[in-house]
């Protein structure tokens, strides 16, 4: 039957899909950035959705959020993957409430007034058929890839609003949002880029040589030499790997001394961060907060017989609380860390929030 | 310290003004042969400078004013003192007749300024010539604030081209190979030197070395390797290496120890510098053996004098080194209570004293140790609190965040003090201070005295020393992305050596004189130079 095999290849894709998130995630670093996460996520969605068997929205619901649950298990801290599904979920509402004709200024958000007059729960709302949906979705799905791709080329158009001539800019880590954007502006202006080296992990080197490539002064110090040299610094750059519900940052390690470094010398702290990096996660979940790597990075084997008696960590992210940023500037434009709750409610339906 | 830096500011100011003290400088003139070269661009920057102050306002007034002042205090050597009026006289180059009597008030104002320098010359110098009848002057010179010209250390003035010939000149002169700088250097520190440690001064030197006793070319290969690192360590080697060098020195004829000696220790200081630039401990160190090597008395015999000197380095080392970190540890072990989690970061022998100590007395505690790239210095500090038995934890100062909620207290190590109250020590202490801060977490630095200078700094640029870039480059993975740095012309690698705290960071300062907090560092400065 036609239909078996679309599913067998559905659920081998999957499984091929769910096997690259575990194996890239205990890897050093990120071999792939979340952009590519986060596009074969939704491109997987939109297989799922053309191939999986549902008739109503409600079902369609239930086989994503399954899917997704899956795939967060896979690698939790990867957590573009969730947010993809969350968008994916509210067009699926929406296109639906579309599709039944109810207007659309109804609030999203939970009000006394909203449960007084809905009389019956949204969810069997979900079981109507309807026979354009699954195109209405795949074609809103298509749209959300088109906006993925387009995500740095919008942060980059950005940088010369943010950066003037001369200017001293400093970053951490290798984000490639923050290579596109510097480089962007390099187009135009003359400026100095200060990259600290991640230990253990480096990634800093890459984007020096990548930058001083395109002829911009760059100078890699190593992480102990952040305070130091701060106090020359105009402006600090940083990419993140997700935004927190309270417009904190989960950021590569390291990241919270150099914003309290930027603090002390009321230097301006820019993230730049596309919109599918918005999680609706909050910082108080310590389990799961933070993700360590093996500590043979840290204090490798051959320091030998002392490795047995000592305990060594080697976190992998930090968490960075909004009070410390400046500027959030995503694809849709420049935002205050306290206007992140609102860009969360047009993005997501608060029902999903938990997976 | 003050009081020697003093002094020797004080000796160039008075040969530089005086022609006819020549005769009874050089007495004095094998010390001062090494500062020859700058004691002559002085002279010729005080008759400029004089020049100018001819015109602009009639210093012909202190032809009668030190006269007039000089009596008021009280003066304990007359003669030398009448020389003074003579010296000022003839320092005055341009006949102040043909400047106007106006301005009588700047004019008053700096002939009394210079009565007081001439004043506290004569004093000095009344000191060196007599000893004993001025013990009382030296006591109250101090309290006035003396206006002590310093000299720029040669090695933050990479840039300019005068200084850079000016000390070519001078190793010449003393035979000492110059080390050329490597490597791309950020432009925010062109004014420091930045050597590779591939290219050791000691490859440039010819065996055997006439100049240089071999000792010295030991332990300036030892630090330029990296093998001495170390405040402490250093300053002891450097002492080391010195008793040995007056072990085998034998006066030639006609010259006497005390001078000749200082002369001979010269070119070895030049030499280790170019090696690795000096501390401030090291610092100290020096001007202390050069203190004592000069106040020896002619009429000593040559192994008397040589054994004095080597009872005086044992006494300094055991002093200052030894004998405080004892008492350091004694005022911090009541710092450290049971159940605490402290926070150290690269390898700071007192720190580590402190807790192998307070471990020997039963306190419970563990340790979490920090360490940075490049150095990794925190491992050498592993393995000793390991091999006592100290449950320790290891981390990577980017990691900081993660683990400071867990500590209670950070004991951190000093380079130096700076009479600003600013801490210098190992790049990386600042953030550390900054994140404890932040977390509401002590921070307590333990220093000895010997370490305390007068200079003073705010930030880590103009003051600071540059490692071998070739150190940031790592192989990952089997990539090695900063390979060919030198190639590409935009990238620059810097390995920053030291950096500042500033003292709202510091919480304590333990020393050997007790507890203190950072911005007391100066008042330490001032005790000590009394008792000199």
């Amino acid at each position: 039957m036609p239909g078996g095999d679309k599913e067998t290849d559905l659920s081998e894709r999957i499984e091929a899909f769910l096997a690259e998130l575990k194996r890239c995630g205990s890897g050093t670093g990120s071999l792939r950035g979340s952009a590519e996460t986060a596009r074969e996520t939704t491109a997987l969605l939109r297989r799922i959705t053309a191939q999986a068997r549902w008739s109503s929205a409600g079902e369609l619901m239930e086989i994503i959020r399954k899917e997704g649950r899956r795939m967060t298990a896979a690698q939790p801290s990867e957590t573009t993957v969730g947010n993809m599904v969350r968008r994916v979920l509210k067009i699926i509402r929406e296109e639906y409430a579309r599709s039944r004709g109810s207007s659309e200024e109804t609030d999203q958000q939970e009000s006394l007034h909203k449960l007084l007059t809905s009389g019956g729960s949204s969810e069997d709302n979900f079981r109507q058929h309807f026979a354009h949906l699954k195109a209405n979705v795949i074609e809103a799905i298509n749209e959300l890839l088109t906006e993925l791709e387009g995500t740095t080329d919008n942060i980059s158009m950005q940088a010369l609003e943010h950066i003037h001539s001369n200017e001293v800019i400093m970053t951490i880590g290798c984000s490639r949002t923050v290579e596109a954007f510097l480089k962007d502006a390099a187009r135009k202006r003359k400026f100095h880029v200060i990259v600290a080296e991640c230990a253990p992990f480096c990634q800093g080197h890459e984007i020096a040589t990548s930058l001083s490539k395109e002829d911009i002064e760059t100078t890699v110090i190593p992480d102990a030499a952040i305070f130091a040299v701060m106090s020359r610094v105009n402006k600090v750059i940083i990419g993140t790997q997700t935004v927190l519900a309270n417009g904190g940052l989960r950021a590569v390690n390291g990241t919270h001394t150099l914003a309290l470094a930027a603090k002390h010398h009321s230097t301006p702290l820019v993230v730049c961060a596309p919109m599918f990096k918005l999680s609706p996660q909050f910082p108080n979940e310590e389990d799961t907060f933070h993700k360590f790597v093996s500590p043979h990075e840290v204090l490798p084997f051959s320091e030998g017989e002392i490795l047995s008696k000592v305990n060594a960590h080697c976190p992998v992210f930090d968490y960075v609380p909004p009070e410390l940023i400046t500027l959030f500037i995503s694809n849709i434009g420049g935002n205050a860390p306290s206007y992140i709750y609102r860009l969360m409610s047009e993005l997501y339906h608060p029902e999903d929030h938990e997976q | 310290m003050a009081d020697s830096d003093g002094k020797q500011a004080d000796c160039i100011n008075h040969a530089t003004d005086d022609k006819i003290h020549e005769v009874a400088r050089s007495k004095n003139e094998g010390k001062e042969l090494t500062k020859e070269e700058k004691q002559r661009l002085r002279k010729e920057k005080k008759q400029q400078k004089k020049n100018k102050k001819d015109e602009k306002g009639p210093p012909e007034k202190e032809k009668e004013k030190p006269a007039a002042p000089a009596p008021s205090k009280p003066v304990t050597q007359s003669p030398s003192h009448k020389a003074a009026p003579v010296t000022v006289n003839a320092s005055v180059p341009e006949p102040p007749a043909a400047a106007e009597k106006s301005a009588k008030t700047k004019a008053e104002m700096k002939a009394e300024r210079r009565a007081r320098q001439d004043l506290e010359r004569a004093s000095k110098q009344g000191k060196k010539e007599g000893g004993q009848t001025s013990s009382s002057k030296p006591k109250a010179s101090p309290s006035e604030l003396q206006p002590v010209v310093k000299r720029l250390p040669e090695h933050i003035q990479v840039d300019d081209p005068a200084a850079l010939k000016k000390l070519a000149k001078k190793l010449e002169r003393q035979q000492v190979p110059l080390r050329s700088d490597y490597g791309y250097k950020v432009s925010l520190f062109s004014h420091l030197h930045q050597y590779s440690r591939k290219a050791p001064p000691t490859q440039q030197i010819s065996i055997p070395a006439t100049v240089i006793h071999p000792s010295i070319v030991r332990l300036g290969l030892q630090y330029s390797q990296g093998i001495i690192a170390g405040s402490n360590a250093r300053s002891v080697a450097l002492l080391h290496a010195f008793k040995q060098v007056i072990q085998d020195y034998s006066t030639p004829p006609n010259e006497e120890l005390s001078r000749d000696l200082v002369n001979k220790l010269s070119p070895y200081i030049s030499f280790l510098s170019q090696c690795r630039p000096l501390s401030a401990s090291m610092g100290n160190a020096i001007k202390y053996i050069k203190k004592e090597i000069s106040n020896i008395p002619s009429q000593c015999k040559e192994e008397e004098a040589k054994q004095k000197l080597q009872l005086c380095i044992d006494n300094y080392i055991n002093e200052k080194i030894t004998l405080a970190s004892q008492a350091i540890s004694k005022c911090a072990i009541e710092k450290i209570s049971n159940g605490d989690v402290i926070l150290v970061y690269g390898c700071s022998s007192l720190v580590n004293h402190i807790l192998c100590e307070a471990f020997e007395k039963q306190r419970k505690f563990r340790v979490i140790v920090v360490d940075s790239r490049p150095r990794l210095e925190g491992r050498e500090a592993l393995r000793r609190l390991v091999k006592r038995g100290i449950q320790c934890t290891y981390v990577l100062i980017s990691a900081l965040s993660y683990i400071l909620p867990e500590v209670s207290k950070v004991f951190l190590g000093a380079h130096a003090l700076l009479a600003n109250g600013y801490v210098m020590s190992r790049v990386g202490t600042s953030q550390i201070a900054l994140v404890a801060k932040a977390y509401n977490v002590p921070v307590l630095v333990c220093c000895e005295t010997y370490k305390f200078c007068e200079r003073v700094q705010t930030d880590s640029f103009v003051s600071n020393e540059l490692d071998d870039p070739d150190d940031l480059i790592v192989t990952r993975n089997g990539k090695t992305h900063l390979k060919d740095w030198q190639t590409v012309k935009s990238l620059g690698l810097l390995n920053l050596v030291y950096d500042v705290t500033p003292p709202d960071f510091v919480d304590l300062v333990i020393t050997d004189l007790g507890m203190i907090p950072c911005t007391s560092v100066p008042v330490v400065l001032r005790v000590k130079n009394v008792d000199q």
